[in-house]
């Protein structure tokens, strides 16, 4: 099997298994237990694993709450800043349409709290309009959530620029960051980020775990999505998983050591694998095709042929209609919608991951079996309009 | 001493070792690449491994699959159930619960325990007359000294009322039988790393027909009740745990035996109701818990004052105060026997244990009289008298069944 579906997830590095491994195999030390050598050694581990996250991400250690993934970031960003500053007179909350559900569910949730979601639309080219955004801006806004890089199209937002924009207005900006870490270069101080979420599983960690990025100058101040024993300075409780934090720290030093080489890489697959698949598949189409796009990323239309039909022409091959969270629905995506694809065009839209453990080779078996399949699909498609 | 090297955990109630089960499913699925909620042969890979992880963690708990919501953990197990529940019910809430639960309901009704550190049942229901509509949050058995509540009587009180009840099985499961429709519970809160499987994953389980709206919003998965990519190797790692831990009988005689030497060395048991047979809270007049946990931690041995979540503050157990036992509060610590305790860690901990309490004896002679054993007691309100005879204590330590 080609895996291509490195959106969805990653394969965990080697080296993160190495890492983790003897988190796993030998040590039972709960990292809250300080008073003993087991819980000591856990805890150090943890906290070699934060600096290496906040290096990432241009922040310090003591700015990274861990979570169980990028999904409970964004609920404790979202929810967290709001309900925070649930007393004072801003209400506003503005994200995009083309931001992950859980960002979307987060706002929708808030709304029964007495605040006002705003969702602002996209351009063609799956870019935030500025000016709509600052025209948002006019009502006191609490808080900006635009994701760094989309999770379907690829399509990479202007941190900077949107966080002068929320800061001149006084509202705070949050970023998911699930998709951009360790494949774009980031920092959170220079790029003036309050809030940014992070999932290890997306950058070739395990399963289980992310953090949240929360500013100390000047502080974000944030309420705590649950609590218990207090962990992560009230932030977060419940035990910390060691292994995992131990692998996310690993996954984390990996991709900031090689995300330069390793893009460059990745990218000249992915232009490899869009030629091969444009010169067999007639009127194949880029979604969003203007924008800066992650590297990796190849969302595009294979006219006349529905998706999930390629996807079943294709076992051996591991791609996708769009976000993995959705993959059984059967309606159109929110964010190709968003884009003013029709449904149809949305059906016909393929979206393929390239990743660390990808081969020319992977690339070239692709494309052989997407342009075999669509050249099987498509006459049936003509015959069946036509008819 | 000399032998520093060795290390003998008998921290256990914060963190079990991990299974060798546990770690054998870990390995197989880490390898796994797929995301389960993905349609294609990786992503559905995936998704078998979850859902026969979630047909055993069922399986184990007496619940079917559709049943259990995987999430982080404990905590946030609690916590959803409580913040999905509670919303127009007055939440009454066990004194001794975990500082998760207590947190999660700062203005709920507190339900008084017995010195044995069992909840009042009549203080339960008096409260259940007072209250409505209400939720009842209380535990299974307790983390600090292992003692088990009558959830099942508690249960037909709850249901007598039309109240809902919140069982946290964190320390019980894998310890003692966990199984829904016996405890009486709506929802039931675990975890697998306090069971023998990895860090980073839980369960909420649900009784049937019970609808719970997610505590953290995402893309849907866990049909719609826990957004978030499942954290699968910590999950199937969870059910591996489940499965092989059946429970910790075994370990009864080892604790016994340690406690009565702790006994006959100068130690008070705290919480003498029936209790997990892995768990001993063992006060030492005269010495803080602080003190213990670190001269046996030179020693080589690993046990906690209190919780570990609260391990980093130095506070006396508020589980112990609440069981009136106030005066031992400072100078308790919890020992708490792993899956895989030997009789030789027990003889490490003895020798240590008893080291520290004879040095305590000696320094003792030199200073003013130490009160004695009776006069602390009598001080704590304490009436069971058979508490400094070792033979008493170790027959009502010895592990008792969920039949209550």
């Amino acid at each position: 099997m080609v895996y291509l579906d490195n959106q969805a997830t990653t394969q965990c590095d080697p080296r993160v298994l190495a890492a983790m491994w003897p988190w796993f195999a030998d040590h039972p030390g709960n990292p809250h237990s300080t008073e003993h050598q087991a819980g000591r050694r856990a805890a150090d581990a943890v906290e070699a694993a934060r600096a290496e996250i906040a290096a990432l991400i241009g922040a310090t250690p003591n700015e990274i709450i861990f979570t169980s993934g990028a999904t409970e970031a964004n609920n404790l960003a979202i929810k967290g800043a709001a309900r925070f500053a649930a007393a004072t007179e801003r209400r506003r909350l503005i994200t995009a349409a083309t931001e992950h559900k859980c960002v979307l569910a987060s706002v929708h949730d808030l709304a029964a709290e007495g605040f006002e979601p705003i969702i602002l639309p996209v351009t063609e080219a799956g870019a935030l309009d500025l000016e709509v955004l600052t025209a948002a801006l006019h009502t006191p806004t609490l808080l900006v959530s635009i994701m760094a890089a989309n999770n379907e199209i690829g399509v990479l937002h202007d941190l900077t620029t949107i966080a002068a924009r929320a800061h001149a207005a006084g509202a705070h900006l949050h970023t998911d960051l699930a998709q951009a870490a360790g494949k774009i270069p980031l920092d959170m101080h220079a790029q003036d980020i309050d809030l940014a979420s992070l999932s290890a599983h997306k950058l070739h960690g395990p399963k289980g775990i992310g953090a949240l990025y929360v500013r100390r100058r000047p502080r974000m101040r944030l309420a705590a999505l649950f609590s218990g024993g207090g962990q992560e300075r009230g932030l977060r409780s419940g035990t910390l998983p060691t292994p995992l934090a131990v692998g996310f720290g690993e996954a984390c030093r990996i991709a900031r050591l090689d995300m330069n080489a390793e893009q460059t890489r990745i990218a000249s697959l992915r232009d490899r694998l869009y030629a091969g698949l444009s010169a067999r598949v007639p009127g194949l189409a880029m979604n969003a095709p203007t924008a800066p796009r992650l590297g990796g990323n190849i969302s595009a239309r294979f006219p006349g042929v529905r998706a999930l039909d390629l996807i079943a022409a294709c076992p051996d091959l591991a791609i996708s209609t769009g976000s993995a969270c959705t993959s059984a629905d059967i309606t159109p995506s929110h964010v190709l919608t968003a884009l003013g694809l029709t449904p149809a065009e949305a059906a016909s839209s393929l979206r393929i991951g390239i990743g660390r453990f990808n081969s020319p080779a992977d690339i070239d078996t692709a494309i052989a079996q997407l342009c075999a399949a669509y050249a099987a699909l498509a006459p049936a498609r003509q015959a069946a309009a036509e008819a | 001493m000399q032998e520093k090297t060795k290390e003998i955990y008998l921290d256990s109630n914060a963190s079990e070792p991990m299974r060798p089960e546990a770690r054998d499913a870990l390995v197989q699925s880490l390898t796994i690449m797929g995301n389960p909620a993905s349609i294609h042969a990786a992503g559905r890979a995936a998704r078998r491994v979850l859902e026969d992880a979630r047909a055993t963690v069922g399986r184990a708990v007496g619940a079917a699959p559709s049943e259990i919501v995987f999430c982080s953990g404990g905590t946030e197990s609690n916590v959803a159930a409580i913040t999905a529940l509670s919303p127009g019910r007055t939440l009454l809430i066990g004194a001794t619960e975990h500082d998760a639960v207590r947190a999660a309901g700062p203005c709920a009704t507190i339900l008084p325990v017995h010195q044995d550190g069992t909840l009042d049942l009549a203080a339960l229901e008096s409260a259940l007359a007072a209250a409505g509509p209400a939720l009842v949050c209380l535990m299974r058995a307790n983390n600090e000294t292992g003692v088990l509540h009558p959830i099942a009587a508690a249960a037909a009180l709850c249901h007598a009322h039309g109240a809902l009840l919140h069982v946290d099985a964190v320390q019980a499961a894998g310890r003692i039988p966990v199984d829904m429709a016996a405890l009486g519970a709506d929802t039931l809160a675990l975890s697998a790393h306090k069971l023998g499987g990895p860090k980073g994953a839980g369960a909420l389980v649900l009784k049937p027909g019970l609808h719970l709206p997610a505590l953290i919003a995402g893309g849907g998965q866990e049909r719609g009740r826990r957004g978030g990519t499942p954290a699968l190797p910590a999950i199937a790692g969870f059910a591996a745990a489940i499965q092989a831990a059946g429970d910790a009988a075994h370990l009864a005689p080892l604790r016994d035996r340690l406690e009565r030497a702790a006994i006959d060395a100068g130690a008070i048991v705290c919480g003498t109701g029936p209790r997990l047979p892995n768990t001993s809270c063992l006060a030492l007049p005269g010495i803080a818990a602080h003190t213990q946990v670190i001269t046996l931690d030179l020693a080589g041995i690993a046990v906690s004052a209190g919780a570990a979540c609260s391990s980093g503050k130095i506070t006396e157990s508020r589980v112990l105060t609440a069981m009136g036992l106030a005066d031992l509060a400072a100078n308790a610590i919890r020992v708490s026997l792993p899956w895989n305790a030997t009789a030789a860690d027990v003889d490490a901990f003895i020798e240590a244990y008893c080291a520290m309490a004879q040095k305590k004896a000696r320094v003792g002679r030199a200073a003013p009289p130490k009160p004695s054993v009776s006069h602390t007691l009598g001080s704590a309100g304490l009436s069971h008298g058979g508490i400094s005879a070792a033979g008493t204590v170790a027959g009502a330590a010895r592990p008792t069944q969920p039949s209550s």
